[in-house]
């Protein structure tokens, strides 16, 4: 059993990465249909459906521990509420910003299910055992495209290191930390956000280097945080009301 | 009176809703099945191949079914993580029914994967190892795409999961 202190910080821990989960997830749905190519609306597709089914995962989590039911939850919070963060709210934009906004976060997702798979909470490190075969090819696709527009043409060489420099301070905002922080790393939860941004840091360095990308100066680097806080840009509303928009003409309806 | 030893026979007629040549105890999704002493009531466990895969429900339900079928007055199905799914959970019968149905069986030791592994695929129609990788996805969670050089087909695979 968690002690009362521990389990507050693992539901705040829940609660963010399940609605980092939910919100990208709803965003690369967006690409339903629309993507440049076939490949591509198929990948942005999948990678939704798994984001999807990982959140709810997490909500069950939540559940079990005295938490609302998945649905509820996700479906009839406001914006203030969430703990995403604001990285994953933006509107996919071109094809360039999303390819490089999942780039970024789903190599610290795999990195973070990875060290979550070693969790002295056994309930989370079971799932996350399940989530890192599934983020694997997450990594792949992101990996490959952003590689293979690095080395494309002059246009699609900047475009991608232009959105490259637009993500930066956002996806530094991934790693915001808790107030419980280090009640997480004492008990063993995990090891903790400022040791998932170094592994991540060291994971994508040599990718993007390898294709030529620069990643900004560090002594430019200014996090985006609050996200984890409920602070939100007016992009998350907006997503909320359009995900919620059946649900609320009839939250008992059934298909 | 049923023993588990015969639900599970019967569960191996339970088909995967999307694959039907593969039934669900040999694509590995069976963890557990316990009959209560007075043999009223069974309890069966799934683990889900994909956390987002949509026949969860259905598969659920299908498994309830059956159970009932065999006179068992109060089933319980539920799906949990205690176990990672993996593609290495297929047993043999079940990669020759992937193949029957067309697609590639994923390849052995999964928890190994690399994009490499994943590339090197033998076509189901030819055999031939002359293929490559289109998109690692494809029209089901579980599958990617792609296309035999040799035959000039192409197809899918079940891809790996480790």
């Amino acid at each position: 059993m968690l002690s009362e202190q521990t389990t507050l910080a693992v539901k705040e821990l829940l609660y963010k990465m399940a609605d980092d989960l939910l919100i990208l997830g709803h965003r690369n749905s967006e690409w339903t249909g629309i993507g440049p190519m076939l490949e591509e609306d198929i990948a942005f597709s999948s990678m939704a459906q798994d984001k999807l089914g990982q959140a709810l995962a997490l909500y069950q989590l939540l559940h079990q521990l005295g938490e609302m039911e998945p649905d509820t939850v996700a479906f009839t919070r406001n914006s203030p509420q969430f703990h995403n963060c604001q990285l994953v709210e933006y509107p996919i934009g071109e094809y360039d910003f999303s390819l490089v906004r999942h780039f970024l976060f789903d190599n610290a997702e795999l990195l973070r299910y990875e060290m979550l798979a070693e969790s002295s909470y056994e309930p989370l490190a079971k799932v996350a055992r399940k989530f890192r075969g599934e983020l694997k090819y997450h990594k792949f696709h992101g990996d490959t495209f952003v590689m293979q527009l690095a080395k494309g043409t002059e246009e699609s060489h900047r475009r991608i290191q232009e959105s490259l420099n637009f993500c930066w301070n956002l996806a530094l905002g991934i790693f915001e930390e808790s107030p419980l922080e280090q009640e997480l790393i004492d008990q063993g939860v995990w090891k903790g956000e400022a040791a998932l941004r170094q592994n991540w840091l060291e994971a994508i360095r040599p990718i993007l280097e390898s294709c030529g990308l620069t990643i900004p100066e560090e002594n430019s680097w200014s996090p985006v945080y609050g996200g984890r806080k409920g602070e939100h840009t007016d992009h998350l509303q907006p997503l909320l009301d359009e995900m919620t928009e059946v649900f609320r003409v009839d939250p008992t309806a059934e298909w | 009176m049923v023993s588990e030893k015969e639900i599970w026979k019967a569960l191996e007629e339970v088909m995967d809703p999307e694959i039907p040549t593969i039934s669900m105890v040999d694509l590995g999704i069976v963890t557990t099945v316990t009959v209560s002493e007075n043999e009223e009531s069974a309890h069966v466990t799934l683990i889900p191949t994909f956390s987002g895969c949509p026949a969860l429900k259905v598969m659920e339900e299908m498994v309830s079914e059956k159970v009932h079928s065999l006179g068992v007055k109060n089933v319980t199905v539920e799906t949990n993580f205690d176990i990672p799914w993996t593609t290495d959970r297929i047993t043999e019968k079940g990669r020759k029914a992937l193949l029957q149905h067309g697609l590639a069986p994923p390849p052995e030791n999964a928890g190994m994967i690399e994009l490499n592994v994943l590339s090197d695929v033998a076509c189901p129609y030819c055999g031939s190892r002359n293929t490559r990788l289109t998109t690692p996805f494809g029209p089901t969670l579980c599958r990617s795409m792609h296309y035999c050089d040799n035959c000039l087909q192409a197809f899918e695979q079940f891809k790996p999961v480790g």
